[in-house]
């Protein structure tokens, strides 16, 4: 349990260090250090969750089991890497001028409060909490959304703020609901207890379950970024500095998942009626296929990008609303790495924007001649996520399609169309940006990749070959959320 | 059920239920800012009173925690913090024209109605009380929400975003007695924050396209003008 303390001890610290001591020119690389840190410390927690099982901590304010321990992993573990490629990238983006030092204070220290406010998401077994670190993490991202302080930054930040901000707001009046109902069967202070609410889900007034799952998944789900409520989503990830992309993307949509999943669970075990699967089901279809279509529209390449993140939130939302033991094991799996991947995504876009000077995707030409790192990172992201074999995004699309094909055949031609029209809306933009002829002048930068390398590794590791432990955390989450195992 | 006979309690959380619904229909035909945040500083107010009267009548010390935190924040703290701006920015001497206000009053009838009609299979195992009370307090979400469309001022803005945070803070009261205390300081603290970055998003707005008027960001589209 001490590890799980640590895991939000240094976030904490890290708050105030990068607050109080103001912007030295190391920042950047403490920053690795404290997410490092972080990593070594969740790494921990999970090799404890492996030896022991699920672990509760002796108040029952936090909670441990193999649905959460992947993602706290996958969480510092993005984290980690971004912060390795932010630290050259913000000492650039002040070189040119375009940040002053009391900005990165104030970026580094978000950085970490963002980075707190997903571990206790993760790690918190009381839904209310869930709640407050969810709107905390919309705070502290916001004034990153508008780093830049150009008209179009805040524009953006506003959006972003007052979406969310009144979205999250109806979560809170589901996890009211949810807790007028808990206490009608008792326990004052520990209602909102999810490891207590789940064990008592059957006693739970099922009509008003089915009211705050409504609400929850409005709430929760502006944060997501299913259709239509998704307006925020492709501004603030391209309005914002690069990292903050990769973190967004990669890791806030997923807890934003994790929170309706977990509250699903609750419904389901009251109400004994598909009525929640039904409905994610529904908005992750629509979010899905149009987000595929949006896509080819696109003239920014982090918009582009974003709304690829849409369109895979939403398959994973629409597996998870199928819910049969494939699907949810298919849904985890593709959480992993569609973060992994879209992360180092963005990564390398953030590369390929400084390169070209520019977010424009027809401005933006032959990164392979220039600097072919680049350009072969930004193929090789854009080949995993669109869901080519043999990496892991092909792996769990697949297992969706066959779980599809399995309990709603007639949606399956719908994925398929979905995933092709994504698939060329993708390639159009991104043939011409890597082949091709460079523009005069455009020079090489300094840039690190090795981010991208691993995360893509990793990616197509899971694709070939899902290493034991993680399968094995993998069904035994798959058992908790849909009650048997795909295996 | 003649309300007379209902005990005090009740009685005063139906009356306080009626008020807390009234000033969201007052705000939301208001043009002037200035009186925008009174409004806004009075529903603080009224649900400062719900939540003694609650703390009273039940005995539960966590809820006069509550009601302080509600009265420096609600009343004092944010309609302060708002009505320095208004004067600052100069603005208290304009009248918003608010478009279309006779069918935004009666969509905010309608959305009552709603509020009604969605709570009915809710609440019909429990007392009549708690129908009143948590549609009320979802209606004034949802009026906070048409506020926030009909307005173009950032600042009815925030207000609005504040008053659905009002109506939910009056449901956690009357349905629950107020969340757990560890939530509701939780909640405190995110709201202050919100309030404290609203502060600093005047500032950028204002410096960015020097006006609040929130229809003028509109920058970013799907389609290139």
């Amino acid at each position: 349990m001490i590890a799980a303390y640590l895991v939000l001890l240094i976030p904490l610290v890290g708050i105030f260090y990068f607050a109080l001591a103001g912007h030295r020119t190391d920042s950047g690389k403490l920053n690795v250090r404290f997410n490092g840190v972080c990593l070594l410390a969740t790494v921990w927690l999970a090799i404890n969750v492996l030896n022991q099982g699920t672990i509760i901590s002796s108040g029952k304010a936090f909670l441990i089991d193999p649905f959460n321990v992947y993602l706290i992993v996958l969480t510092a573990f993005v984290g980690f890497t971004t912060s390795i490629f932010s630290s050259p990238y913000m000492a650039h983006e002040k070189e040119i001028g375009k940040l002053t030092d009391n900005r990165l204070k104030l970026y580094h220290s978000m950085f970490q409060g963002f980075m707190l406010a997903m571990y206790l998401v993760l790690t918190t077994n009381n839904m209310g909490i869930m709640w407050v670190a969810m709107e905390g993490a919309t705070l502290a991202t916001v004034l990153l959304v508008s780093l830049y302080r150009t008209p179009e930054s805040i524009e953006a930040a506003w959006k972003y703020f007052i979406l969310c901000g009144v979205g999250i707001a109806q979560a809170l009046f589901g996890t009211i609901l949810l807790y007028y109902a808990a206490v009608q069967i008792g326990d004052g202070e520990n209602a909102l207890l999810w490891s207590v609410l789940y064990e008592n889900a059957d006693k739970l007034n099922p009509e008003i379950l089915e009211i705050a799952f409504v609400f929850l998944l409005i709430g929760y789900g502006t944060k997501i970024g299913l259709v239509p409520l998704h307006n925020w989503l492709p501004d603030a990830h391209s309005e914002g500095p690069t990292p903050m992309s990769a973190v967004l993307s990669g890791l806030l949509l997923n807890d934003a998942l994790y929170a309706v999943v977990r509250n699903k669970m609750l419904v389901d075990g009251a109400a004994h009626s598909s009525m929640a699967g039904y409905l994610m089901m529904g908005f992750g279809m629509l979010s899905f296929l149009v987000a595929a279509i949006l896509l080819h529209r696109q003239k920014d390449i982090k918009r582009l990008f974003s709304y690829s993140s849409i369109e895979h939130m939403g398959l994973m939302t629409f597996a998870f609303g199928i819910g049969g033991p494939l699907a949810t094991f298919a849904a985890l799996l593709h959480m992993t790495v569609h973060s992994l991947t879209k992360s180092a995504i963005f990564v390398t876009v953030g590369h390929a924007a400084q390169l070209a000077g520019t977010q424009r995707i027809e401005q933006i030409r032959g990164l392979i001649k220039t600097q072919p790192k680049i350009g072969w990172g930004l193929l090789i992201g854009t080949i995993s996520i669109a869901g080519f074999p043999p990496f892991g995004v092909f792996t769990s699309e697949f297992l969706v399609l066959l779980a599809t094909m399995h309990s709603y055949p007639w949606l399956a031609p719908l994925l398929l169309l979905g995933i092709g029209i994504a698939f060329a809306g993708l390639f159009r933009h991104i043939q011409p940006m890597v082949y091709g002829d460079s523009p005069e002048g455009q020079k090489p930068i300094t840039a690190n990749l090795w981010p991208v390398t691993i995360h893509l590794a990793l990616v197509l590791w899971l694709g070939l070959a899902i290493p034991g432990f993680l399968a094995h955390w993998f069904s035994q989450a798959t058992l908790l959320i849909s009650g048997s195992t795909p295996l | 059920m003649n309300i007379e006979q209902l005990d005090f309690y009740t009685q005063a959380i139906l009356s306080m239920a009626a008020l807390v619904g009234l000033t969201s229909f007052l705000m939301l035909g208001q043009g002037r800012l200035l009186r925008l945040i009174f409004v806004f500083a009075l529903q603080g107010f009224l649900l400062t009173l719900t939540t003694a009267v609650a703390a009273y009548s039940l005995n539960n010390n966590h809820l006069y925690i509550s009601a302080v935190l509600t009265l420096v924040l609600k009343v004092i703290f944010i309609p302060w913090m708002l009505r320095r701006q208004v004067l600052q920015m100069n603005m208290h001497r304009d009248i918003e024209a608010l478009k279309n206000n006779t069918a935004v009053m009666m969509g905010g009838a309608s959305l009552m109605v709603f509020s009604y009609y969605v709570l009915h299979p809710v609440v019909q195992s429990s007392s009549v009380v708690m129908l009143n009370a948590l549609a009320v307090s979802l209606s004034v979400m949802l009026l906070g929400m048409l506020l926030m469309i009909s307005h173009r001022q950032a600042i009815a803005h925030v207000v609005g975003f504040m008053s659905i945070e009002n109506g939910l803070f009056f449901a956690a009261i009357v349905a629950t007695n107020g969340m757990p205390m560890v939530v509701e300081l939780g909640v405190a603290f995110d709201v202050l924050v919100a309030a404290v970055l609203f502060g600093i998003f005047f500032l950028h707005i204002r410096t960015s396209i020097d006006s609040l008027d929130v229809d003028l960001l509109n920058k970013l589209n799907e389609v290139d003008k």
